[in-house]
């Protein structure tokens, strides 16, 4: 099959969808930019005009209303976050309406709005140009939360949100931007909430989304040097959540390292473990569970502090060896 | 006052629409002075918070009469009033506030969260000024769907403490859309007095800082009102982009409840009973008996039959089941 990146495959899924329905449109800051968003939106406004590709002033609360209310309208925007920390200034807008638009008025109309989410970090950016802030938006009742790791699930994912009559944060990541994989050229969708085992074991299962997929498939296969071997879970999807998946997995290796791009507290590996320890899964553990995350700190500016910040496979190879020594 | 003398003279204004103004308001007043009777009585039937839009009446009623009803109105935590004047269905209102499953939001919006899409009101929001974005957002929908459909934001003075609103007037303006804005100054945001919380209380004022028509008019003044948002509204139907029509009016009750609340010593008893002598509908009253559009009798025949309507909104309310735990689980999202 074709190989494109990462972020051609955002870009082909963009043009695709547009093209094809009218109610979606892209919005947001920086959209016709040539840096803001990578090379993800490159040739869309020439292609389909001010009036469907629409860039905006920074506004990020007042925008993310204006999308709600097109979505009211028949809409379906794609509303671009180029930095996610941004979204905090767009908090009230996300959580106070969008989330409960549906809800709060009985069920009378839904908030189809994709909340396209990037995750900018790494290069010595600092604690405001560095969050990935997923679990924020697990925690609200009437958000989905889609986090793609390969090319294909990027693609489609981003297709099923534009197709979705609900609201879903598509969560991306730039260091995945140049990552290659196969992406069929035809329009297709990645069914939100289902995860996938990427890669099969019987010793431990190793849970990842996003980028922390490709460090955990990194660690797995240094480990199998080692004759361990690790099952690599890709969720995919936050919420809803694929526990059924999950749960076969723990199962069968009885041991759960759970990785994660965020911080620990109340984080991703929190609403895990929980899943994990309120369900009869819970007694086919044979070890307790080991979470790899951020610390509870603010993202530093030195390179030197970067390099210990983030999770990687090393760290996951760590975590791999500590749960077999259990 | 300048910008008020301009308003053209209300002669021009169809008798029938006049007529059907003054009992929207009255449809308005009769609910809202019902709602509090039942809020100030002992048995505690109704407990969502609801501010009471009595005194405000011409606002809402000027401004969705002028407008069709395919034009989307957006309302805030005051919102009986928009909702009656758009259209709304007075029983499934009285069932909202009641809090039961018959109500417009089958009871899981209260008071505050007031929403009927089939008459073009998709919402409210307690927020102060949230769905002044989101107005604007149905108004872009509107132009790249090539209708001629306009949307209106409805919002108090409170809402100009909100940075929101600002993004809002930019955007709004910046890409021309089919927006009119309408700042109810009711001159209190809860317990402060707009010249305690706006460096300059002119609202309208800051829409020249946004490049589009500001107006400040009489909101006491249905007449004045309407006028002035058919103007608007034909400007934003004509891609002539938005206005900021700021309507000076007066809630004669507290910020939320039943009670005048003067004796909490946030205003006078004087200002309150200018604001009174100035009454909303009083004021077409007199005009419509003076012209001869309505007689005395014709005038107690509305107001008869909208107390009964009431009171039939009343007994539905009550005979409506509460919503089940069936319902709880229900409608976070569309499936």
């Amino acid at each position: 099959m074709r190989r494109i990146s990462y972020a051609e495959a955002i870009n082909e899924a963009l043009h695709q969808i547009i093209a094809k329905d009218t109610r979606v449109f892209l919005i947001g800051q920086g959209v016709t930019s040539p840096w803001y968003v990578g090379s993800t939106t490159m040739g869309l406004i020439d292609r389909f005009g001010p009036k469907r590709i629409v860039d905006t002033p920074t506004s990020e609360n007042g925008i993310t209303g204006v999308a709600l209310g097109s979505a009211l309208a028949g809409m379906h925007p794609i509303l671009c976050y180029p930095r996610m920390d941004f979204m905090y200034l767009a908090m009230d807008q996300i959580a106070n309406h969008i989330a409960n638009w549906h809800y709060m008025f009985g069920g009378q109309l839904s908030a189809p709005v994709t909340l396209w989410a990037i995750i900018n970090r790494g290069g010595e950016q600092a604690a405001q140009h560095s969050q990935a802030t997923q679990a924020f938006f697990m925690h609200i009742p009437g958000l989905q939360v889609v986090t793609p790791s390969t090319p294909y699930d990027a693609k489609g994912l981003l297709v099923a949100c534009a197709e979705e009559d609900n609201p879903v944060v598509f969560i991306d990541d730039r260091w995945l931007y140049q990552h290659v994989g196969e992406v069929p050229e035809e329009l297709y969708s990645v069914p939100i909430g289902k995860g996938i085992v990427r890669r099969e074991g019987k010793d431990v299962t190793v849970v990842a989304t996003s980028y922390m997929v490709y460090e955990a498939i990194k660690a797995s296969e240094d480990l199998e040097k080692e004759r361990i071997d690790v099952e690599v879970m890709d969720l995919r999807s936050l919420k809803p959540l694929d526990k059924n998946l999950l749960f076969t997995s723990v199962k069968k290796t009885g041991k759960l390292v759970i990785v994660d791009g965020g911080w620990k507290t109340c984080g991703v590996s929190a609403e895990i473990s929980a899943r994990i320890a309120e369900n009869d899964v819970f007694r086919s553990l044979r070890t307790p569970i080991i979470r790899v995350s951020l610390p509870d700190t603010p993202a530093p500016a030195s390179l030197a502090l970067e390099k210990i910040y983030y999770p990687n496979a090393e760290k996951i190879i760590w975590a791999v060896r500590k749960i077999l020594e259990m | 006052m300048k910008e008020e003398e301009k308003n053209l003279p209300p002669s021009d204004i169809p008798q029938d629409i006049l007529r059907k103004m003054y009992v929207a308001m009255v449809n308005i007043r009769k609910f809202e002075e019902r709602v509090a009777e039942i809020l100030r009585s002992p048995k505690k039937e109704i407990t969502t918070p609801c501010h009471l839009y009595i005194g405000e009446e011409a606002v809402a009623t000027g401004v969705c009469s002028a407008l069709r009803k395919d034009d989307w109105v957006f309302s805030t935590h005051r919102s009986h009033g928009h909702f009656l004047a758009k259209g709304g269905d007075l029983k499934a209102l009285m069932a909202e506030l009641y809090c039961k499953k018959r109500g417009c939001s089958k009871g899981k919006g209260g008071s505050m969260h007031i929403a009927s899409s089939d008459i073009g009101l998709p919402g409210s929001s307690a927020i102060v000024g949230g769905t002044i974005p989101i107005a604007v957002g149905a108004a872009l929908a509107f132009s790249m769907q090539d209708k001629d459909s306009i949307s209106v934001a409805f919002f108090g003075d409170g809402a100009l403490h909100e940075g929101v609103s600002y993004e809002s007037l930019n955007f709004a303006s910046l890409k021309k859309l089919p927006v009119v804005f309408v700042c109810e100054n009711n001159l209190y945001c809860t317990h402060l007095s707009v010249a305690a919380t706006l460096a300059n209380p002119n609202i309208y004022k800051k829409a020249e800082a946004f490049g589009m028509h500001g107006i400040r008019i009489d909101g006491n003044n249905v007449m004045k009102v309407f006028k002035v948002a058919e103007r608007a509204i034909a400007d934003a139907r004509a891609g002539k982009g938005p206005t900021l029509i700021e309507a000076m009016t007066y809630r004669w009750f507290g910020h939320v409840g039943p009670y005048d609340d003067l004796d909490k010593g946030l205003r006078s008893k004087e200002e309150l009973n200018y604001w009174m002598s100035r009454d909303p509908i009083k004021v077409l009253e007199k005009f419509l008996l003076e012209h001869g559009f309505m007689s005395e009798l014709e005038r107690d025949q509305i107001h008869k039959a909208i107390s009964e309507e009431v009171e039939k909104a009343v007994k539905f309310a009550r005979e409506s089941p509460y919503p089940d735990e069936n319902d709880l689980l229900h409608n976070v999202f569309k499936t």
